[in-house]
């Protein structure tokens, strides 16, 4: 791999993460308890959104081979996305979804706030506007962790289920390949390994305070920056990319 | 979370202030169980379209309002009483607009 393709792999991985889990907050549209929580998590959804359409626009730029964050995000199959298996993964109950973006939430704080002093400009710029937003989706997710581990019986059974369920997902946010080193030495990418200590310390404060139990860390799963992704992957595409792939440059 | 009898969360009103040194204004209500969660709908409610600096939520049962019986004794008696506004002193041109 030449420079220029490990950067253009490490920008789908961030590109590809925030587009994954906006779509399937979009998924909660017009579903989610209430409509103050209807509006927080599509808010939330475009938020992702927007910081998808950065990354996947720099993404394009730096491969120059003349695709847009729109060919990027509707003409590529499995094989070719980078997003974490954890995104993916389906919405489940609420407090599934809500442990989701909180595990998301609380690394991609982390890595933000390193890539915000990357020795690439406009990476650093698109980390430091983004930043901002994710300050507030830990707010939001962990709020909910503690609303509901902290909660009733049953919100405590199903939230304690969720981060369960989820547990063995999250260490691959924290694996470093031959991309990710390249790009630390570079002082372009954050150092993700390094950062599993202070997500640590927030994680175990939060599951504390919501009377929640940290799960034993017995399986794990991974291979999402080799492009091997669960069954999940394909369904989002499918619903995802239908439109732009059925009807080429489609208008509103 | 606490509910109230109906089943449903309570009801907070909710003030926006759009630009410093402006007041805060109601601007609508909403449902949440406490004030954290209430300041965080509103801002996802409120405040997407870049409306506001500052948000203030109060619980809605925590707002003391007259009633509609009461306008008779509380607003007609200040119908008659023009005195009470500033209109009879004469300004001098160089004060200009007040």
């Amino acid at each position: 791999m030449t420079d220029k393709d490990m950067l253009f792999d490490y920008l789908l991985r961030l590109g590809d993460n925030s587009l994954i889990l906006g779509q399937r907050l979009a998924e909660w549209c017009g579903h989610a308890p209430m409509l103050e929580e209807d509006l927080a998590l599509t808010n939330i959804g475009l938020d992702l959104l927007g910081q998808a359409r950065m990354f996947l626009s720099y993404a394009g730029e730096v491969e120059g081979n003349g695709r847009d964050e729109d060919r990027l995000a509707y003409f590529r199959d499995t094989k070719d996305w980078r997003n974490l298996l954890l995104l993916e993964q389906p919405n489940g109950d609420f407090a599934m979804t809500m442990a989701r973006q909180f595990f998301f939430d609380s690394f991609q704080y982390l890595q933000f706030e390193a890539l915000s002093n990357s020795t690439d400009e406009r990476l650093a710029g698109i980390a430091a506007k983004s930043l901002k937003e994710t300050t507030y989706h830990r707010r939001h997710s962990t709020d909910w962790i503690i609303r509901l581990g902290d909660g009733t019986d049953e919100s405590h059974e199903r939230m304690q289920r969720a981060i369960e369920a989820l547990w063995g997902y999250l260490p691959e946010m924290f694996d470093m390949d031959a991309v990710d080193e390249a790009m630390v030495v570079d002082g372009i990418g954050a150092d993700v390994a390094a950062l599993r200590p202070e997500w640590d310390e927030y994680v175990n404060g939060v599951l504390t305070e919501a009377t929640l139990t940290r799960p034993e860390d017995s399986w794990s799963v991974r291979g999402s920056r080799e492009g091997k992704h669960s069954e999940h992957l394909g369904y989002i595409l499918a619903e995802m990319q239908f439109l732009p792939r059925a009807y080429p440059d489609a208008k509103w | 979370m606490s509910k109230n009898n109906k089943g449903e969360l309570p009801l907070y009103e909710v003030f926006i202030r759009s630009k410093n040194g402006l007041d805060h204004k109601h601007v609508g209500s909403l449902h949440a169980a406490d004030a954290e969660m209430a300041l965080m709908a509103a801002r996802d409610v409120y405040t997407r379209r870049g409306e506001g600096v500052s948000i203030w939520v109060v619980k809605s049962t925590d707002i003391v309002a007259s009633s509609p019986e009461d306008r008779g004794s509380f607003y007609d008696p200040a119908d008659d009483k023009l005195y009470r506004h500033p209109t009879f002193f004469e300004l001098p041109d160089e004060v200009g607009h007040l």
